[in-house]
């Protein structure tokens, strides 16, 4: 009879994904003012229904009633999270808070059923984190000196990735973190928000010749001493993060013409210049001739979606942990597996309707520098949910990035948190400007009636 | 008080609208649309692999694990022959379940075995066979009842009787034969031997595996290389009708029994001297002497294209586990390598799948079709949930060029190396070939390939039989019992 219901509560769970799914778009297509607090009511919903119905599967396939708890501590999280931010920041955009939610919630059911303490470890993690983000879009608003610390930004940024490159330990063949008090870092998470506040200073200062210049050199030295670290994902994204800022910047289309030239150029003297490019590709081009070793990774990821099916093999019933690196670089494979392909493909499009509200937003706010931190951190967000789908579905080779708030691991999950709050910060910069103008307006009405 | 704190407001604002624009939103709208063409990239991709690939990607030992938790779920499906008798099927035994093949060794290569790595369908279709497309109530209540779901059928293309027959035929010799339809690529029949028990394949796995020189689990018909003998004539014939085109007509040779070419001799079967000849009669006859004659005229580089053509050295576009044929024939080779290979001797080895499915072509017009054994995938309770519908495998000749070697084929039963399979019920149509295998010459690998009837080819048999002497003594009249079997049961023609 449990079997019975955990094989049911797929089908069910994929229906409240699919509502939650449309109203992301519902919100993205409607006018900037924010009547209709139904509609988020319902996300709400929706989104307890998928966490109850998860874990609900993850208590009866298991026979452990000792995860309720663990339930209700993540319920408890996530209303506080959805409360309070609704309280102290009414101007922060409530489908971006759902969203944030929303991915912790399929996090938490996941890699509750990948390993519970991996998940607990995971979830006061993601408390902390949220204490911390609680305060960021304050100091985002008020702090009016972030702009004038470009080169900090820069300077920062670079001695972080050189320090781990020196010092740092090396997992999985890269050397990309190192280890104080215990505590692991992952630098280049926290290095790319860092590199969006740099390119955005350097940019609302002048769009010259020199001024891009400048900052391309800055750029490629964090690209290449990345690179050096074998931390191929996170070079890919910052290359692209920084074209994309130049182009909507300096409105110049020949920087996109060089940039794509560069990158072509960078991706072909790589290939020729590093074995672990190579096998990467090597491993992209023909996982099954080489399923023993390198194309391992790609194909187990491959299995699992492929046995899953459209409607996956529900929670418990697959076997994601055969895949490498399940619960970071592969998490997507292993909620396609169990949840379906179609609740991975509506994952998809939630990660999109982020993705556009973010650009919405850049769009809408009127002080440069904000404005190009609000278009950098958008596209680190969705090109990283781009490699990281991308290489476990074998679109392009795998770069072992994770998926953002889904994917286990602190510094992934920490400075993603913080990038959602600085949009959140974003938000308040864009609904001050607002009340500037209409106050201008104002202003103006008033000397006409003296 | 008022006007004070507007005042602020006007400075404040006055100063920040030195930085502040109207964003231009082109850029940025470019951007978006970028990105999100980069996701729906993603789900398409991801759709395109759930639709096309998925099924065969899964089908693999490295998915072990999942493929017995989903083994611990349902009840392996069945494999039936295509008029839907049972070749294999799951029973249940003192509470264990077990795999039964009521045919025995009938089936042995073709449907294959289910442990120890799996081989045949049992390999092919293993996914298929595990997964269940009963309906969701059926699943639901066979859950409640703590009863396993029943995997999908295979419906396979063999022919029960056939295979029998052909069994039967090649009785205590090793070899292989294959039978099939040439505009579908139906496979009717294919047999193997030496052959094995597949219910007893657990106890006698370690003494075949032991065993180097028998390769009893070898399917000979997909994956046996054998020189091809005269049946490689039918090549060299194409290959010579594209050089020469209408003159070959005008072709006329003088056999004396023996060939002498640069110091190289090619001796015609037994000896035999057939005298004055014009193409189809050398063809008909298979006179070793006049196609050592023809092989020297050929242009390498056209001859190795025309093999390529034949997929001689090519991948093959077909579910069943096969080996590819070789063509060697290079510039540096000697003379005598040269006539060798015209005449189907020398480095070339094919297959017997390989060469069922050029004598496919030549009774098809050209067009060879990819050859295949499952006909549907069905769920246990009559779903259709995949149908496999007949696909092209390559133009091997054009109709021409077949024409050509039907009338040749035609004159090798009428008057030539074939006769054992002249009869008043069909015409048949086909090549024979004694292929020799070991530098002693005594014994030699009897071969036939051909179809029936010539007019309206239905069935298309390829046989070869180890070590047993000419094609035409003991090759052909396997390929007579087996016409006549289809044509007695089959009698639409």
């Amino acid at each position: 009879m449990a079997h019975v219901i955990s094989d049911l509560s797929k089908y069910v769970i994929l229906f409240f994904m699919a509502v939650y799914t449309l109203e992301c778009f519902l919100i993205l297509l409607r006018p900037d003012d924010r009547e209709g607090d139904g509609i988020y009511a319902r996300q709400i919903i929706c989104m307890f229904m998928v966490h109850f119905l998860g874990f609900a599967a993850i208590c009866l396939e298991t026979g452990e009633a000792s995860y309720i708890i663990f339930y209700g501590f993540q319920e408890l999280l996530l209303f506080a999270t959805i409360a309070l931010f609704r309280v102290i920041y009414p101007e922060a955009d409530r489908l971006v808070v759902n969203n944030m939610c929303m991915f912790l919630v399929i996090s938490f059911v996941i890699l509750t059923r990948i390993s519970f303490s991996k998940s607990l470890r995971q979830f006061v993690i993601v408390s902390v984190s949220m204490v911390a983000a609680l305060f960021i879009p304050a100091f985002v608003k008020k702090l009016r000196f972030l702009p004038a610390l470009t080169w900090v930004y820069g300077a920062v940024g670079v001695a972080a990735l050189a320090v781990v490159f020196i010092l740092g330990s090396v997992t999985h063949g890269s050397n990309i973190s190192y280890t104080v008090a215990g505590v692991t870092f992952q630098p280049s998470e926290f290095v790319k928000i860092l590199f969006v506040f740099y390119v955005a200073g350097m940019m609302a200062k002048a769009t010259d010749f020199m001024q891009v210049l400048v900052s391309a050199l800055c750029a490629a030295l964090h690209v290449l001493i990345l690179v050096l670290s074998r931390d191929l994902g996170s070079a890919v994204i910052f290359f692209v993060v920084y074209s994309g800022m130049i182009f909507i910047a300096t409105h110049n289309y020949l920087y996109l013409i060089l940039s794509a030239a560069a990158g072509t150029g960078a991706s072909l003297l790589g290939y020729r210049l590093f074995s672990h490019v190579r096998v990467r590709v090597t491993a992209w081009l023909d996982p099954w001739a080489n399923i023993d070793n390198a194309g391992y990774q790609v194909t187990q990821s491959l299995f699992a979606i492929g046995t899953g099916g459209w409607f996956g093999m529900g929670i418990y019933h697959g076997d994601p942990s055969s895949i490498p690196y399940v619960e970071k670089d592969s998490i997507f494979s292993a909620v396609a597996e169990e949840m379906g392909v179609l609740f991975a493909i509506l994952l998809i499009l939630v990660c999109l309707s982020c993705f556009l509200m973010f650009m919405k937003l850049a769009s809408r706010i009127e002080e440069p520098f904000y404005r190009y931190i609000a278009i950098g951190l958008s596209i680190t967000y969705i090109f990283q949910v781009f490699l990281t789908i991308g290489g476990g579905t074998r679109l392009i080779p795998l770069t072992g990035v994770t998926l953002p708030l889904v994917s286990y691991g602190g510094s992934s999950v920490l400075s993603t948190i913080i990038m959602f709050s600085i949009i959140q910060g974003l938000y308040g910069i864009r609904s001050k400007e607002r009340i500037e103008e209409d106050e201008l307006y104002d202003e103006e009405e008033d000397d006409y009636e003296e | 008080m008022r006007n004070k704190k507007k005042a602020d407001a006007r400075d404040g604002a006055s100063l920040e609208e030195l930085h502040r624009e109207k964003p231009r939103r082109l850029e940025i709208i470019l951007t978006s649309i970028f990105f999100s063409l980069l996701m729906i990239a993603l789900i398409v991709n991801l759709a395109v692999y759930m639709k096309r690939d998925s099924a065969t990607a899964i089908n693999n030992n490295y998915n072990s694990s999942r493929q017995e938790i989903i083994a611990r779920q349902n009840i392996r499906g069945r494999i039936l022959s295509a008029d839907g008798d049972v070749l294999a099927e799951t029973k249940e035994e003192n509470g264990k379940e077990i795999r039964v093949y009521p045919y025995q060794n009938l089936f042995a290569h073709v449907v294959g075995y289910a442990v120890k790595g799996k081989a045949g369908i049992e390999n092919t279709e293993s996914m298929n066979l595990l997964l269940s497309h009963e309906s969701l109530g059926n699943k639901v209540q066979n859950e409640l009842a703590s009863v396993k779901n029943y995997g999908d059928d295979v419906y396979t293309t063999l022919d029960v009787d056939l295979q029998q027959a052909a069994y039967d035929a090649l009785g205590v010799y090793n070899g292989a034969i294959i039978v099939s339809q040439p505009q579908t690529g139906r496979i009717l029949a294919m047999v193997s031997k030496p052959d094995f028990d597949p219910n007893t394949i657990m106890n006698i796995w370690d003494d075949i595996v032991a065993d180097n020189s028998s390769s009893v689990l070898l399917n000979r018909a997909t994956q046996g290389l054998y020189p091809p003998g005269s049946t490689f004539k039918i090549v060299t014939a194409l290959e010579y009708y594209r050089e020469n085109g209408g003159n070959v007509s005008d072709y006329s040779f003088n056999c004396n029994g023996k060939f002498n070419y640069e110091g190289s001799t090619i001796r015609c079967f037994h000896g035999s001297a057939h005298g004055r000849e014009d193409f189809t009669k050398s063809f008909a006859k298979s006179c070793n002497s006049s196609f050592a004659n023809i092989g020297t005229s050929l242009e390498l580089g056209s001859f190795q294209n025309t093999c390529s053509e034949l997929l001689f050295g090519q991948p093959i576009d077909t579910a069943i586990a096969y080996k590819q044929s070789q063509f060697n024939l290079s510039e540096s080779d000697s003379t005598d390598m040269l006539l060798q290979t015209a005449i189907g001797q020398g480095g070339t080895v094919i297959t017997p799948l390989l060469l069922n499915m050029i004598t496919c072509a030549v009774a098809n017009g050209g067009e060879c079709m990819s050859p295949y054994v499952v006909d549907r995938i069905q769920s246990r309770s009559g779903g259709v949930v995949k149908q496999n519908e007949p696909q092209k495998a390559a133009d091997m000749m054009t109709p021409q060029e077949a024409e050509f070697l039907q009338g040749l084929m035609e004159a090798v039963v009428t008057e030539g190396t074939g006769t054992k399979l002249k009869n008043d019920l069909y015409t048949a149509a086909g090549k024979t070939g004694s292929a020799e295998f070991s530098s002693d010459k005594s014994d030699s690998h009897a071969w036939f390939t051909g179809y029936a009837p010539a007019t309206d080819p239905q069935i298309c048999v390829t046989i070869v039989v180890e070590s047993a002497g000419s094609g035409g003594e003991y090759a052909a009249p396997i390929a007579r019992r087996l016409m006549d079997e289809f044509f007695t049961k089959n009698v639409s023609f």
